[in-house]
């Protein structure tokens, strides 16, 4: 979203009316009409060099699939990703290569992310093979001192990634990422696989890569503790569609759309004066995705017609603060 | 991974008298055809004087209608056997791991179009097929090799199509795409190495399967050129004597039948060796 405040140049990632459909296997064996599974349905948003935007869903709410739709993972069915200006959606494998470089990722499970037939050597320095960097002498050097960087012991770089603990594989995703110079990082819920003492080391090895490195990060987690702490500015996907973006304090201060209230009252714990709150948990819906209007809708306590039939855009509610809601 | 590799299959042999027994015979019948030459007896000597001698010092397995000696025709017609198995193996198994990941990989109407193929493929009587063009190929172990193999790789090729499909979900391989690797390169690095102990397993029963076959087209005569023989020949040769000596319809029979028994044994305890506990 273009605020006001923010130039154009300051901006390293955004989106726009980005869809990511997936085509389903048709449920009618006689029906020729492919059904389409709309993943990401429009969704807005951008990213300001350094700092970590946060992006909070339940599952099935797309989070991942933009993350790997602005990783190239998957093609964009329509809209546009621009990086540092570049629109990089519908960018041609080969053009693809210098952001590949510049955009690495660290995923959620960390005993599938390495590959189990690879020495830790071998996988740090992968991606500089694929981007030809350094002589093979320098890129065995920089493995180690990647290791060192994030944790790990020179024997370490020998051994599989089996002989270590979910913290410590993490920690090896990092360094690999870290070994070909990212600007941009998609950390896909990185943390949530592992334990609460582990999950406050890693993440902030991550702050502080991000101080002394001057990364970028996007952040894609569940856990909405570990997003209030980490991001500057959080957007919140329901279904698909972003539901609201704003400043991490704003939206846990004053959330404004339904859904992010009832987000947080899942976490706070109950106070009985909080009376809004209380009416939307009461009324936990199921996720359905409806054809027409706002997604919420079927889930929200405050629908009128207008939700059922109209779909509402992402508007500033508050300066800094959008929100796609009939209520603002 | 690698190192675990070797331990589990020493446990899982220890435990496994079958198997041990499996591996021992195949390493015996192999090292006995390499080295056959170390037997004195010539395969092809023929002596009318010693026709149809049963089993005796001088010729342990006896001798056959033109007075050959019998072990000697045994021992080489392993050569033929084994080699004919495992060449017919290497040519399917890398046949099919070619077309199953690819298919796997790149899914869509690549994987379509030649999954119908091999079902295709799958749907011929494979063995009518291999009569009618050895009838038009120069008999030879070259041909028999080349028929088999180029008939037999559509299971392995369904095998490796399905753990592609599963290896390529998962996040290192997501990694390297978008890390840019190129789409060989993901293949060969990170979805073969971690397929490997099933395709070793369908392989090693994969050799059973081609030996079985080359004894079946020997026995029809299509196999090697006399006097050269495989044991499936050596059967079928031995027929007409049954009633008279039935040591020669015996040896090669029982030799068949214990490598075979034993590559199934072995593939069979590799399978639960690798398989996921």
């Amino acid at each position: 979203m273009g605020n006001e405040m923010t130039r154009q140049e300051d901006l390293l990632i955004e989106v726009k009316d980005l869809c990511v459909h997936f085509r389903r296997k048709a449920e009618d064996v006689f029906s020729f009409k492919p059904s389409w599974l709309r993943a990401v349905d429009g969704v807005n948003f951008s990213i300001k060099k350094g700092e970590t935007f946060g992006l909070v869903g339940e599952s099935g709410s797309g989070k991942s699939t933009i993350g790997k739709a602005i990783l190239r993972y998957h093609e964009p069915t329509s809209g546009e990703i621009f990086y540092d200006g570049t629109e990089i959606g519908h960018m041609k494998e080969k053009d693809l290569m210098p952001f590949r470089r510049k955009m690495q990722s660290i995923f959620q499970d960390p005993y599938s992310s390495l590959d189990p037939s690879r020495t830790v050597r071998e996988i740090i320095c992968e991606p500089m093979e694929i981007h030809r960097m350094y002589t093979p002498a320098e890129r065995k050097e920089r493995a180690a001192e990647l290791l060192s960087v994030v944790g790990l012991k020179q024997e370490d770089l020998t051994k599989y990634p089996h002989e270590f603990s979910g913290g410590q594989r993490q920690r090896i995703s990092i360094a690999r990422a870290l070994s070909v110079h990212p600007e941009f990082v998609v950390c896909d819920e990185p943390i949530s696989a592992l334990d609460v003492s582990l999950q406050a080391q890693i993440v902030n090895m991550l702050e502080d890569l991000q101080d002394s490195r001057g990364l970028t990060y996007l952040f894609i987690s569940h856990q909405l503790q570990v997003v209030q702490k980490i991001c500057d500015n959080i957007g919140v996907l329901y279904l698909g569609s972003m539901m609201e973006i704003s400043s991490s304090e704003k939206l846990y201060g004053n959330p404004l759309h339904p859904y992010t209230k009832m987000l947080i009252a899942s976490i706070l714990p109950p106070d009985p004066k909080n009376q809004v709150l209380d009416d939307i948990t009461a009324d936990v819906g199921v996720q359905e995705r409806a054809e027409h209007g706002c997604k919420f809708h079927n889930r929200c306590p405050w629908c009128t017609e207008k939700c059922k039939n109209e779909t509402p855009a992402l508007r500033e509610a508050e300066p800094g603060h959008f929100v796609a809601c009939w209520r603002y | 991974m690698r190192e675990n590799l070797w331990k589990n299959i020493r446990l899982g042999f220890k435990t496994n008298k079958l198997a041990v027994a499996g591996a021992a015979a195949i390493v015996i019948l192999t090292l006995a055809a390499v080295f056959a030459f170390l037997y004195p007896m010539d395969p092809n000597q023929i002596s009318v004087t010693d026709r149809w001698l049963w089993p005796c010092q001088a010729h342990p397995f006896g001798t056959d209608d033109m007075g050959r000696d019998y072990l000697a025709r045994c021992l080489y017609g392993g050569r033929a056997s084994l080699a004919a198995g495992f060449m017919a193996m290497i040519l399917s198994t890398f046949i099919g791991i070619v077309v199953g990941s690819v298919s796997g990989f790149m899914g869509g109407a690549v994987d379509a179009v030649l999954m119908r193929i091999v079902d295709a493929l799958m749907s011929l009587p494979t063995f009518l097929i291999m009569v009618v063009m050895n009838a038009y190929l120069e008999p030879g172990l070259q041909n028999v090799v080349l028929i088999i193999g180029f008939l037999t790789w559509m299971n392995i090729a369904r095998i490796v199509r399905g753990e592609t499909i599963a290896v390529n979900q998962r996040e290192y391989v997501i990694y390297a795409k978008i890390s840019g690797q190129k789409k060989m390169a993901v293949i060969v690095k990170h979805i073969l190495p971690n397929i490997m102990p099933t395709i070793i397993v369908a392989a090693t029963m994969n050799i059973a399967n081609a030996i079985l076959m080359e004894s079946a087209l020997s026995f029809f005569g299509m196999g090697l050129r006399p006097p050269a023989a495989s044991w499936g020949s050596m059967l079928s040769n031995a027929q007409g004597y049954i009633a008279t000596a039935p040591y020669m319809a015996f040896f090669p029979g029982l030799l068949i039948l214990i490598t075979v028994i034993s590559f199934n044994y072995l593939g069979e305890a590799l399978r639960k060796v690798f398989e996921p506990k």
